[in-house]
């Protein structure tokens, strides 16, 4: 592997920032290089804003070089998700419907970028409108696992992981409303975090559900992780359901690589059948590992998360039907059909047909049922109820230990086409991700290490009571640690070097 | 043949329901921070949030829960302790988000009423209307129809959409059933809406401009059979904009409705319009088929909260009820039921305290503003508050109390104030309109008449005090008018030795 | 299987407002059969005694001041409009209530 600066972690990019070695402006230059010799093959982007990108690291560089205080990771460059406005710059949220729409506004989580100078390469790769676990309901293509090309980089934002692991930048915003931060994290060996629900603004997120979606921060290591959650996170009077409470010291938490006699509690319910062989093995060595640092580990049962899958199946499309009923061709994104002779009603039911993707339909048509007049009750009423549950299964488990803990995901990275046609085997993989999302707690994905059978990418889950969570940032700052140091290097390193254009 | 009211009324009983959407007054919107000014160009006061824009979110504007609270006070509501904004959805392109933020089956305040007295036959009956809820929502945007020959919706080409007035917040009013109002269903109606007008006025919370859309009425109505017990198909007829045409809309929903069943055809269950010019509803959109709302708890919205001490103090600083005020001011100023009702169906109440605040005969402030101004209103087509302050009008009877001016006089000078030549003074000064008080100039008019009709004041000097009359309008008519009567008929008198 | 018929998918589809093919409605009515069976497992677990969780956090009373702050302008606004008319939004005749 080279030791080119696109290879460092954030936290060194922004010491060679601070001394001088390197500008803001290079610094996004050198991505941009690494963009266009890799990302022809990955595809993690959908645009770059190379102009506006450039424009943000000058000015970086002016005040650095003016010798004001700058933010530690300004002139630091990152890879948005494309499900978050940015003033003027394309979101399209993976789908067609918002083809060339330029939001007159940014959300707060990049406006808190925009104000830590962190330089925002481009928008990245989703499945549309955040539904899906692969990016294969991406309108703009599949995006790549840069572990192997044939593989998906999971989802929904699987572009953001991609281009982390692909070396395109060195940090990335995700969203998460069931593992779309974390099991594309556990697929391309990076790390990702899901924030307690409220801590970080949805302003500008454009929703998919709105009592589960959360940004995060992502990268490649736990460090920069905890750096950019701190940038993104805190109160935000434009979103009612922002907690007005400081932000965590994560970065604090990551750093303390001490878990001595902290209790970490598996979870029973999230193991067994159907995970792969090579999963459950790199999960039981970092248990392992966290025995050897110190902390306690103890089983947990959480009886209702059997029904979290369920549960997650109906509040989200059921919101989701009503979060995208705006999507009418009226005020924005693209219009069919509107030939003089057609009625708006027309116009919308055409537009809708063909700007929305498979996946989108099935789930607006789901959530539709689950919230009609004789269904209400049993199904989205029901799934209500179990979300209560469930909640109670995890106050329980946190009265017993700090943090629980499982894989990510059952498998690794599955093959790209292997589930497109079979959406319940595509659900199954949220199965562990899900139950946070319903109770509107923290959670984070970290690599331990490659499956033996397929040499690919594994991910440790750890989640934290609401408002802690600068216990998963302890906890994975400790294991990352420890597993390094076993590995030698860092999982990321391991990565199959990349044809390059 | 036809059915005409009276028929209609013996055949069948009415049942009226009403809800009435009323805009607040606040100065932002209900979820953002936009401006909420009337006629302002279109989509200059829209943001992200109040466009639905992809990403954008609510939060809730306090002085909206607030005004919507006091407003479930003044109509005996109870404040429920939590309640919840719900999302409504259905596809409209004046709803942005095509879904409205409104409120389900956790309203704000619940289980109210209004109490309204009309005049019937049988003399003042009063009803007691129930509140079914008083809930929070937002408004839409405005559509234009362009291309149609009328800007109506049918036969346009397309439409234009202004968003300036979605996300106003309204509050939406919903009566239960009214029972037992007979043949007066339409008074009842327009008291209840003009009650309910006058309530919100007093709150401060609303312009209640029924004719700028500030507040608008359905009214919900259906007939059964005499004595069948029945409740028959209710029509809604949709945004019905005076006081006028809501007493018409229920009237005239009565007539039709029968005259329907009486030709064996049957009710639909729909929304119609009414149509101001004929007094007639018109059929719109069928609700045959329920409209699948899908209402579910808004997730970008938290539940509120009624603070019992909040509510308490809000209760505290509500203002006098317009009945309770009404009866005060007519035991103050001493003045018979007919004529307060006059004044309040002029709306002329508030304008006439005024005046009698400024010090002015209450009498004489009510008998001029219904009067004179009203006259002068009425043949220019405005509303008589529009024409002269109060303040000019309480100096006016002040003048004619110290004998400055005469009722013939203060006719002029009113009328000069309100053409535009200032105030009353004025106007007295330009014109010249000053009692004549000088004795010396009024004998010299008096011996004149004196001197024209020897035979009349010859009775009078006899004790034929009657008599005078005539001696008197001689003057007066020699003097223009500047001369105030009763010190002409002081000075006669005297002069012929009866004084 | 909890059966769903192409009809009541067609219903579905219009409450949506979303255009769909024979085609379309057959293949998401069997699609559908099989995820409601899957989902309606939450069906009968929580009791009556359980409340429903709308959200992920309980909070109440999130409220601003009734304070005016900036619009966007007239050009941002209409910025996305796929037809514009004298600074309105074009879009195609409304059929439905006046």
């Amino acid at each position: 592997m080279s030791t080119e600066i696109i290879h460092q972690t954030a936290a060194q990019m922004s010491a060679e920032l601070a001394s001088g070695n390197v500008t803001a402006v290079e610094l996004a230059s050198a991505h941009y290089d690494r963009i266009s010799a890799v990302d022809g093959d990955v595809h993690a982007f959908l645009h770059l804003d190379r102009e506006g990108a450039l424009a943000q690291a000058a000015g970086v560089d002016v005040l650095r070089k003016a010798g004001e205080k700058v933010h530690p990771l300004a002139g630091v460059p990152l890879a948005l998700k494309d499900v978050l406005t940015q003033k003027g710059v394309p979101t399209t949220c993976g789908s067609k419907m918002l083809e060339g729409w330029r939001p007159p506004y940014d959300s707060t989580v990049v406006t808190n970028l925009k104000k830590a100078g962190i330089v925002i390469l481009g928008k990245t790769n989703m499945d549309e409108f955040a539904m899906g676990s692969s990016t294969e309901n991406s309108a703009y293509g599949t995006t790549r696992n840069p572990w192997d090309l044939s593989r998906i980089p999971g989802g929904s934002g699987g572009g953001s992981s991609a281009a982390l692991a692909a070396f395109e930048a060195p940090l990335a915003i995700g969203t998460d409303t069931g593992g779309s931060i974390r099991q594309p994290a556990a697929v391309t060996g990076t790390v990702g975090v899901k924030p307690t629900y409220g801590t970080v603004s949805r302003y500008g997120l454009v929703a998919f559900s709105s009592s589960l979606d959360q940004a995060g921060p992502c990268a490649r290591t736990v460090l920069d992780t905890a750096m950019l959650h701190e940038v993104i996170a805190g109160y935000d009077p434009k979103d009612s359901t922002s907690i007005n409470a400081p932000v965590g010291k994560m970065v604090e938490a990551a750093k303390k690589l001490d878990v001595k006699g902290m209790k970490i509690g598996v979870v029973k319910e999230l193991a067994g059948d159907g995970y792969q062989a090579g999963v459950t093995i790199r999960f039981n060595e970092a248990l392992e590992a966290l025995v050897s640092a110190g902390a306690e580990i103890i089983e947990v049962s959480a009886p209702s998360f059997e029904y979290a899958l369920a549960a997650y199946y109906l509040i989200a499309p059921a919101e989701a039907s009503s979060n995208l009923a705006r999507f009418d061709s009226m005020r924005y994104g693209i219009r069919i059909g509107d030939d003089g002779s057609r009625s708006a009603e027309e116009v919308m039911k055409m537009t809708r047909e063909v700007g929305f993707g498979k996946e989108v339909k099935r789930r607006i048509i789901l959530g539709t049922y689950a919230l009609s007049s004789g269904y209400y009750d049993a199904y989205y009423g029901s799934a209500q109820k179990v979300r209560t549950l469930i909640k109670r299964d995890y106050e329980a488990a946190f009265t017993k230990v700090d943090v629980l803990v499982s894989p990510t995901c059952p498998t690794t990275a599955f093959k790209i086409g292997e589930k497109s046609e079979d959406p319940l085997a595509m659900y199954l993989n949220d199965v562990c991700t899900i139950p946070i999302n319903l109770a509107g707690i923290g959670g984070m994905s970290l690599p331990c290490g490659l499956a033996p059978e397929d040499g690919l990418p594994v991910g440790f889950q750890i989640m934290s009571p609401a408002m802690k969570d600068e216990l998963m940032y302890q906890v994975s700052g400790t294991l990352e640690a420890a597993l390094q140091s076993s590995w030698g290097k860092p999982l990321y390193a391991s990565a199959p070097e990349l044809s390059v254009r | 043949m036809a059915l005409n009211y009276d028929q209609a009324i013996e055949l069948y009983e009415p049942s009226l329901g009403l809800e009435v959407h009323v805009e607040l007054n606040t100065n932002s919107k209900m979820f953002c921070g936009c401006a909420t000014v009337f006629g302002a160009s279109p989509n200059t006061q829209t943001c992200p949030v109040c466009l639905g824009l992809p990403g954008s979110l609510p939060v809730v504007n306090a002085r909206a829960v607030e005004s919507s609270i006091r407003i479930g006070l003044a109509l005996n509501c109870s404040i429920v302790p939590v309640s919840r904004f719900a999302r409504k959805n259905y596809f409209y392109p004046d709803m942005p988000k095509n879904f409205q933020t409104s409120q389900f089956d956790e309203p704000i305040c619940i289980n109210g009423y209004l109490d309204v007295t009309i005049d019937t036959e049988e003399g003042p009956k009063l009803f007691r209307i129930d509140i079914e809820r008083v809930h929070m929502e937002e408004d839409t945007g405005k559509s234009l129809h362009v291309g149609g020959a009328t800007g109506r919706i049918h036969g346009a080409e397309h439409s234009l959409l202004d968003y300036n007035r979605a996300g106003i917040p309204l509050v939406e009013i919903v009566t239960r059933i009214v029972p037992g109002t007979e043949k007066y269903a339409p008074e009842v109606a327009r008291a209840f809406v003009a009650e309910l007008r006058d309530i919100l006025q007093s709150l401060g919370v609303s312009d209640v401009k029924m004719e700028q859309g500030s507040m608008r009425c359905d009214a919900n109505l259906s007939i059964s059979p005499r004595s069948s017990g029945l409740l028959g198909t209710r029509s809604e007829t949709k945004n019905v904009n005076s006081l006028r045409s809501v007493e018409r809309a229920v009237r005239g929903e009565i007539i039709r409705q029968a005259n329907r069943l009486q030709a064996g055809e049957r009710i639909v269950q729909e929304t119609r319009h009414f149509q101001e010019e004929s007094g007639e509803t018109r059929s719109g959109r069928s609700k045959e088929q329920a409209e699948d709302y899908r209402y579910f708890p808004e997730p970008d919205l938290l539940p509120i909260l009624a603070d019992p001490a909040w509510v308490e103090e809000l209760r505290l600083g509500l203002p006098e009820k317009p009945s309770i005020r009404r009866k005060r001011l007519q035991e103050s100023w001493g003045v018979p039921d007919k004529e307060m009702l006059a004044m309040v169906n002029a709306e002329l109440l508030d304008t006439v305290e005024e005046t009698v605040l400024l010090g002015a005969d209450p009498t004489k402030a009510r008998s001029w503003w219904l009067g004179e101004i009203s006259r002068l209103a009425n043949e220019k087509d405005v509303s008589p508050r529009s024409l002269i302050e109060s303040t000019e009008v309480a100096e006016i009877i002040s003048l004619i109390a110290a004998g400055e001016l005469t009722d013939k006089l203060a006719r002029q000078v009113l009328e000069g104030v309100i053409s535009g030549e200032g105030t009353a003074r004025a106007v007295i000064e330009k014109r010249g309109l000053k009692v004549l008080s000088d004795d010396s100039a009024l004998m010299v008019a008096i011996e004149a008449a004196i001197a024209a009709q020897q035979e009349t004041a010859e009775r009078v000097r006899a004790g034929n005090i009657p008599a005078a009359g005539a001696l008197i309008g001689a003057v007066m008519k020699a003097t223009g008018g500047q001369a105030d009567a009763a010190k002409v008929r002081e000075l006669l008198l005297r002069h012929l030795g009866q004084g | 299987m909890a059966a769903i018929s192409r009809e009541e998918v067609a219903h579905l589809a219009r409450l949506s407002r979303i255009e769909m093919t024979d085609t379309e409605l057959d293949h998401l009515a069997s699609e559908m059969g099989l995820i409601l069976d899957s989902v309606s497992k939450v069906q009968g677990v929580a009791g009556d005694d359980i409340p429903p969780s709308s959200h992920a956090i309980s909070m109440q009373n999130v409220m601003r001041p009734d304070v005016v702050v900036a619009s966007l302008t007239t050009e941002e606004t209409l910025s996305g409009a796929p037809a514009r008319e004298d600074d309105r939004f074009k879009v195609p005749q409304i059929l439905g209530e006046e």
